[in-house]
């Protein structure tokens, strides 16, 4: 064995500096997607691109403020949808813990968080725009918040089970209610990791482009009737992406910027959040 | 009865009606891709899953192009991403556990898993198509630039954030008295973690990159704008195709009747099969944390 260490020795190098290489590798796509987006992106982005309205092909100028107030709108909606079902079906497991119907339900937000986004997508359209007869935003919210539903659900589970016994127990031994001691006691103390769960939900659904494909559609005119098609930030990079005008190429890199910085924000601001406040005994 | 009882009453209703609806909620999911589907379930059956033609004017559909198009795509950007996603797990479990470099990467790859993927599809379209061009003019073969390949590399790289984390985890769950008494016997880090810390995490590994699976066979946006869309066999890896989730993207807004049933039958599959890919990888999951808790104490 003795005269084998140098080759054990040499084998353990090369097999670091492999690992390293690969690590150091893999960042390079992230750093080239940046950079594509900063360099495509900044120089579209003017007050004008922010708010203006897109006009036809030909007609220089222009901006995304439809797919910005759609995209609030869309967030608006399904965070109305799904935030209080979240938190409530959150508390449930929580409190619960075991039990069948428990494990059926952690079983269904398993899946739920698994399921294609697509998927989705056909769901809100039989749902709800087949019946309508018509793309609207309304249904484009619905496919969203069910996807925010799974995130919420869990990190809320997760959050309040780390709050401690004795808090809940202290609570009751002065009198106060089942229901008082989880909304007045246990929700506030776990309310930053609450939080933390929405705005990830949130982050996650503000890029999501393919439950909208169906269901919000897209709209080049500005709307604010939640029964009519609305436009969306995703939806308008796909749609200038897959068109053949490089002034429209353009538009979709200044919308990218914006819908990253939107995005990489909020998820910034959840873990600004989590850290800060961080749910600890 | 009181009204504070009645409060209690009505919440613990809340409660256990809200986690009723999400039970719910995913069932009427599954039955009304059912519903939806069964004219065309009832047209072709199981030799949907066979056929090569998908012919919307001739009202003729076989889901085979599709089925070989996903499984292409998501094995190919496994096979791609997994050197990488294993190389970063070893790098950020057990090489460099903190300090300002992992710090960095950690953040990197979160960056990396939030970018929406519909950016993805525009990078994809301005860097890789050119790149995939160039290298179908290398190997002779048509230069479409889009197709499975391009698909493949963009999904490898969303799907790595994925496997990555759970790996990271699993291996810092390797308890550190096996390590230690690799080491105590002269082994080097390679060979401590070639004998001791893989064998060990093998299976929660394994089940990042099912979770990892779970998702490239899901992915939408990205792929519809890569892949193509050509509802024909693909014949090699350069060749343009559709997944079944980039054929509901690209056909479905302006499908009707027994076409539209079929790419809902498309769906009813693509949701069954996410869903067995996605309860596997939870359950390996769930069973190796148990069982490194139960170690611990």
């Amino acid at each position: 064995m003795k005269s084998d260490i140098r080759g054990r020795i040499i084998k353990d190098r090369i097999f670091k500096s492999l690992v390293t290489l690969l690590v150091f590798v893999s960042l390079l796509p992230l750093l080239l997607i940046l950079y594509y987006i900063t360099k495509n992106g900044i120089s579209v982005i003017n007050w004008e691109f922010l708010t203006q309205l897109p006009r036809p092909i030909g007609e220089a100028g222009g901006g995304v403020f439809n797919a910005i107030v759609g995209s609030i709108m869309l967030i608006i909606i399904s965070s109305v949808f799904s935030i209080p079902f979240g938190i409530t079906a959150g508390i449930y497991l929580s409190e619960k813990k075991e039990g069948k119907l428990c494990n059926i339900v952690r079983l269904c937000v398993v899946v739920l968080q698994g399921t294609p986004s697509i998927v989705i997508g056909i769901i809100a359209y039989i749902w709800i725009v087949a019946p309508i007869q018509s793309f609207s935003a309304f249904s484009g919210g619905i496919a969203l918040g069910i996807m925010m539903l799974p995130v919420i659900i869990k990190t809320t589970e997760e959050t309040l089970k780390l709050i401690p016994y004795q808090l809940k127990e202290a609570s009751l031994a002065l009198g106060v209610p089942y229901y008082k001691t989880i909304l007045k006691v246990i929700l506030p103390a776990g309310l930053s990791g609450i939080l933390t769960g929405i705005l990830l939900s949130v982050a996650r659904i503000t890029g999501e482009t393919a439950p909208l494909l169906f269901t919000a559609f897209g709209n080049q005119f500005m709307n604010y009737n939640i029964l009519k098609p609305i436009d969306s930030l995703p939806y308008r990079i796909f749609y200038y992406a897959m068109s053949p005008y490089p002034e429209w190429h353009a538009f979709a890199w200044g919308a990218s910027f914006i819908l990253v910085v939107v995005v990489l924000g909020f998820n910034l601001i959840a873990r600004g959040i989590a850290i800060k406040w961080k749910v600890q005994f | 009865m009181t009204s504070v009882d009645r409060s209690e009453r009505n919440f613990t209703k809340i409660l256990t009606i809200s986690a009723i609806i999400i039970i719910v909620l995913l069932l009427a999911v599954f039955l009304t891709l059912v519903i939806a589907s069964l004219p065309s379930i009832k047209t072709f059956g199981l030799k949907f899953f066979f056929g090569k033609t998908w012919d919307a004017s001739a009202e003729k559909f076989g889901a085979l192009p599709f089925l070989v198009g996903t499984l292409l795509t998501s094995f190919l950007s496994l096979l791609i991403s997994i050197p990488f996603s294993i190389s970063i797990s070893i790098f950020l479990g057990e090489y460099l556990k903190e300090g300002p470099i992992p710090t960095f990467l950690r953040s990197s790859i979160e960056v990396l898993a939030g970018i929406p993927s519909v950016i993805y599809g525009l990078w994809g379209l301005f860097f890789l198509m050119p790149f995939v061009r160039s290298l179908e003019v290398l190997f002779g073969t048509a230069p479409h630039g889009v197709g499975i390949l391009t698909s493949a590399l963009v999904l490898a790289i969303m799907i790595i954030p994925f496997s990555a984390s759970i790996g990271r985890e699993v291996i810092t769950l390797v308890p550190s008295d096996l390590k230690e008494a690799a080491y105590s016997l002269g082994a080097t880090r390679f060979e401590v973690i070639k004998n001791i810390i893989i064998p060990y995490a093998r299976s929660g590994i394994i089940a990042g990159i099912l979770l990892a699976l779970g998702r490239a066979i899901g992915e939408t946006m990205a792929v519809t704008m890569l892949i193509g869309n050509s509802n024909f066999l693909p014949t090699s890896i350069f060749s343009p195709a559709n997944t079944m989730a980039s054929v509901i993207a690209n056909e479905f807004a302006e499908a009707t009747g027994i076409t539209a049933s079929s790419l809902m039958y498309v769906g009813l599959v693509l949701f069954l099969v996410t869903m067995v890919v996605n309860i596997m990888g939870t359950y390996i999951i769930k069973k190796v944390s148990i069982e490194a808790s139960k170690e611990v104490t």
